[in-house]
């Protein structure tokens, strides 16, 4: 009876598990259903789920209208610029909060923390004119430097609570084995921690892709990444949604792609710490 | 080589005194264990050695220089952690060769010697494996091993043989004395396991809240503790107090017998009393006894005795054997 009613709730469970899954899917694939739309079947009232004309004039027209690789260049120098810089900087954070931590090491992670609290929209005013007067509008390192601003305290959290999890005894072992502060990273500390590094790496490289606020604000043409090539579909009037979900496709599907591949590393990165 | 003295070393951590000053001298070749109850003060004792812990006060010299400030790489000692603290990312031959690596050794001597260390350890067909693929006893031969390649001036063992099951315990014990004897240098071993401290010991060192309380060798401790506390930890079972009565008559807050220097009779004797639990273990039988204006006796017998639960006996300690101790808990001699 018990082992019943178990396989019942096992049942219950796979149903809700797909149900939510498909429910979070649903909306990028509605957009890759109306990519492939005209843009009339795109706007069709009841909506058309899979019987329309299959068409790839979108994507077409897409590509003849904007130059999609500058744009998918500038993005993947920028997640990946500000991704490098930030684990540079993090890095020896994390190493200094996780195993020699002061009085207030906690306080200052909560701060650092505290500042992704605040609307990125309370400093944009401040920022843009420090961007104008430095000449760093529109440019790509302008974008690398902010954007591994606003995600420096993910990445240190990351990184510290990775560090926390490994043994002390180890990096004592190391030090009474003769490792110096410089050997003790080198050989002992980054081998142990390389999951967590590459997590920490693969998320805020999707982090960085996905950032929509700085990069649409802080560029214009040069330095626009993929987050402003999709917002040029989008315009008050006429018909866009085809065009805007083709573009939005585009967009996603390297990240998308490079999430799937690396899915099992991420689940360890976002869990650590909850599951040991 | 290897000889450490210990100058009014205190430590504390913010407000807490976790060791008031105390002085120590450990002699070249000596296996010195510290022993004591848990959270008494030894490992952060023997972190102070090590360098892993900053001293508050005081001075520590190894071979006659101070290394008070020195880092723990330089202080030329090894040290074998309770979790072993092996590098879980390289290999057994990498682990052990870790130290030499870093002392900048050619690899060709690297080789040799950890072909030696391994060879000596029992570990020569794991070189090539990860941590992770051993038992715990093998990691802690590989802890060892890396200890023992770099010939230290000192071994700092920190509970080594915890996370073993018993019988393994007892073999390593035996391998890490017969190490000492081979090796002849000195060895400073944290345990909270009184029979490790006696069988492995040539000098104890026993704690309680960061104090010493003695230091001699294991049969000076068991003939002649000095005080309540070292009368109570060192010897299994436990030696029995009788306070009240009893102990007024002979001058005395507490007197205390060991339950192997109790005589056991069925018709005459000093106390009276009834058998409680008995414990059989072939060569010896233990008798729980709760004598009359007493209290509870343990009482250790040879060989296998035919007492049963409830059986009247008596029983009487042998006349200079008996330990009597003042109202502070000092030995009175």
């Amino acid at each position: 009876m018990a082992r019943k009613s178990f396989n019942m709730n096992k049942v219950y469970f796979t149903v809700a598990a797909w149900a939510v899954g498909l429910l979070i899917f649903f909306p990028i694939l509605w957009t890759i259903l109306t990519s492939f739309k005209t843009e009339a079947e795109a706007i069709a009232s009841p909506p058309l789920f899979l019987g329309f004309d299959w068409t790839l004039e979108n994507y077409a027209e897409v590509q003849e209208r904007s130059d999609y690789f500058r744009h998918f260049w500038n993005s993947v120098v920028i997640s990946l610029g500000s991704t490098l810089v930030g684990l540079l900087i993090a890095i020896p954070a994390a190493w200094s909060m996780a195993f020699v931590p002061g009085r207030r090491t906690k306080d200052v992670l909560m701060w650092m923390l505290s500042t992704k609290m605040l609307p990125p929209v309370g400093v944009l005013v401040p920022i843009y004119l420090i961007f104008r007067d430095t000449g760093l509008l529109d440019t790509r390192t302008g974008l690398v430097i902010v954007l591994t601003l606003i995600n420096l305290p993910i990445i240190v959290w990351m990184l510290y609570t990775y560090f926390k999890e490994i043994p002390g005894e180890i990096l004592e072992a190391a030090r009474m084995d003769g490792a110096g502060l410089w050997s003790e990273i080198v050989h002992v500390l980054t081998p142990m921690a390389v999951p967590g590094i590459a997590s920490t790496l693969l998320l805020n490289i999707i982090l960085a892709w996905n950032e929509a606020f700085w990069t649409l604000n802080l560029t214009a043409a040069t330095a626009a990444p993929l987050t402003a090539f999709i917002a040029s579909y989008s315009s008050p009037e006429g018909l866009f949604y085809a065009k805007l979900s083709a573009a939005s496709t585009m967009a996603i599907a390297p990240i998308l792609v490079m999430g799937w591949f690396s899915q099992k590393q991420l689940v360890r990165g976002l869990t650590f710490g909850a599951v040991k | 080589m290897g000889s450490i003295n210990l100058e009014n070393v205190s430590k504390s951590f913010g407000e807490t005194r976790v060791i008031p000053p105390l002085n120590l001298d450990i002699e070249e070749g000596e296996f010195v264990v510290f022993v004591g109850p848990s959270g008494c003060g030894k490992s952060t004792l023997l972190r102070l050695i090590a360098g892993l812990e900053d001293v508050t006060t005081g001075t520590i010299h190894i071979d006659g220089a101070d290394v008070t400030e020195v880092r723990p790489a330089r202080r030329g000692l090894a040290m074998v952690f309770q979790s072993y603290a092996l590098y879980p990312h390289m290999s057994v031959r990498k682990n052990i060769a870790f130290p030499l690596k870093m002392a900048g050794m050619d690899p060709g001597e690297i080789d040799q010697k950890v072909d030696r260390a391994a060879s000596v350890l029992n570990l020569t067909d794991y070189l090539e494996r990860r941590p992770g693929q051993l038992s715990g006893g093998q990691r802690q031969r590989v802890a060892i091993g890396r200890a023992i390649v770099r010939s230290p001036k000192a071994f700092l063992f920190d509970e080594p043989l915890s996370n073993l099951d018993a019988a393994l315990r007892v073999n390593m014990r035996l391998e890490i004395s017969e190490l000492h004897k081979n090796l002849k240098t000195t060895m400073i071993y944290v345990t909270h396991d009184q029979i490790e401290a006696m069988t492995m010991a040539d000098k104890i060192v026993v704690l309680q809240a960061g104090v010493i309380e003695q230091v001699g060798s294991p049969m000076e401790l068991y003939r002649s503790p000095a005080n309540l506390f070292v009368a109570g930890f060192i010897g299994s079972p436990k030696m029995n107090f009788i306070e009240g009565a009893e102990a007024a008559a002979r001058n005395a807050k507490t007197i205390g017998v060991r339950p192997e220097h109790l005589r056991l009779s069925t018709d005459s004797g000093t106390w009276k009393g009834t058998i409680g639990v008995s414990e059989h273990l072939g060569s010896d039988t233990f008798f729980h006894v709760a004598a009359e204006g007493i209290g509870n006796l343990t009482v250790r017998a040879p060989g296998e005795v035919e007492l049963s639960y409830g059986d009247t006996v008596f029983v009487t300690p042998e006349p200079d054997k008996v330990y009597a101790f003042d109202d502070k808990g000092q030995v009175v001699r």
